[in-house]
């Protein structure tokens, strides 16, 4: 395998799991919740889900593998955070709400796509 | 998908393995449309008309929205006119002027050719700008960019 396609086996395989991270109703909604309202303990996304804190965990977990969220330890609790991106400095109001369209475009994608 | 941006509209051009009839009710019948977009609405589009809905994705329930429909033209156009990233529930966005939402389609090899353009920015208040801005400190608009590049460059 030449250089180039180990570079870009590599890249799919990275974009690969960023997918397979908010291709999870929870985790998405993880990351909605650490967007809207800023770092949260474990506790805290916990209260009021409808899934076990271990599973919350879990969840968390690997969205941090993916690249897409963090987590500081503050004295005996995880405080989670989403990842800030390399382009932060480059976003505006219309990159945020071309990125809600992305998103909404990906699940009329799989609507209408289903068998 | 094909997206550009500029100061004051939003394109989109996406291809979708579906037949045209298929997109065509997932945009134009409000309880599809819903379904997808993450609303629930009180009645059936029709152009002309307003229809209020509730957004259902966790952790925005509380927002509603409402669409002011412009034109239904079957399989052609799907319009509205919305307020943009209206999610501040404590803002009255009433009296802002709204941007123009609208869905193209066309057949194509093996599917049907969707674009979306969302039109008039240039008129929302800055302050409202700011505000979204704000409100999404998170990064996170930043990793759909990177996993837009990530695609883009492979």
């Amino acid at each position: 395998m030449s250089r180039a396609s180990n570079v870009a086996a590599r890249k799919v395989a990275s974009a690969a799991l960023v997918f397979a991270a908010l291709g999870d109703e929870t985790r998405l909604a993880l990351v909605s919740r650490l967007a809207a309202d800023g770092p949260r303990s474990i506790a805290e996304l916990s209260a009021g889900a409808s899934v076990t804190r271990q599973a919350i965990t879990k969840h968390l977990r690997a969205l941090a593998v993916a690249g897409l969220a963090r987590d500081t330890r503050r004295g005996r609790e995880s405080i989670w955070e989403l990842t800030p991106g390399r382009l932060e400095s480059a976003r505006s109001y219309l990159d945020e709400v071309s990125a809600h369209w992305d998103l909404a475009l990906g699940r009329l994608r799989a609507f209408v796509e289903e068998p | 998908m094909s997206s550009s941006t500029t100061a004051d509209r939003i394109e989109k051009r996406i291809t979708l393995r579906a037949p045209r009839t298929r997109v065509w009710r997932a945009l134009s019948e409000a309880s599809q449309f819903g379904a997808w977009f993450g609303m629930k609405f009180e009645g059936p589009f029709e152009a002309g008309k307003t229809i209020r809905g509730n957004i259902t994705t966790r952790g925005y329930e509380h927002l509603s929205v409402e669409l002011r429909v412009e034109r239904v033209e079957p399989e052609q156009l799907f319009s509205y006119r919305w307020h943009p990233y209206a999610i501040d529930a404590e803002h009255d966005y009433s009296a802002e002027p709204m941007t123009l939402v609208e869905f193209r389609l066309s057949e194509t090899t093996g599917g049907t050719e969707l674009s979306i353009v969302e039109s008039g920015f240039e008129r929302i208040p800055a302050d409202r700008r700011a505000e979204a801005f704000r409100m999404n400190d998170g990064g996170w608009s930043a990793q759909l960019k990177n996993i837009e590049r990530y695609v883009a460059g492979v």
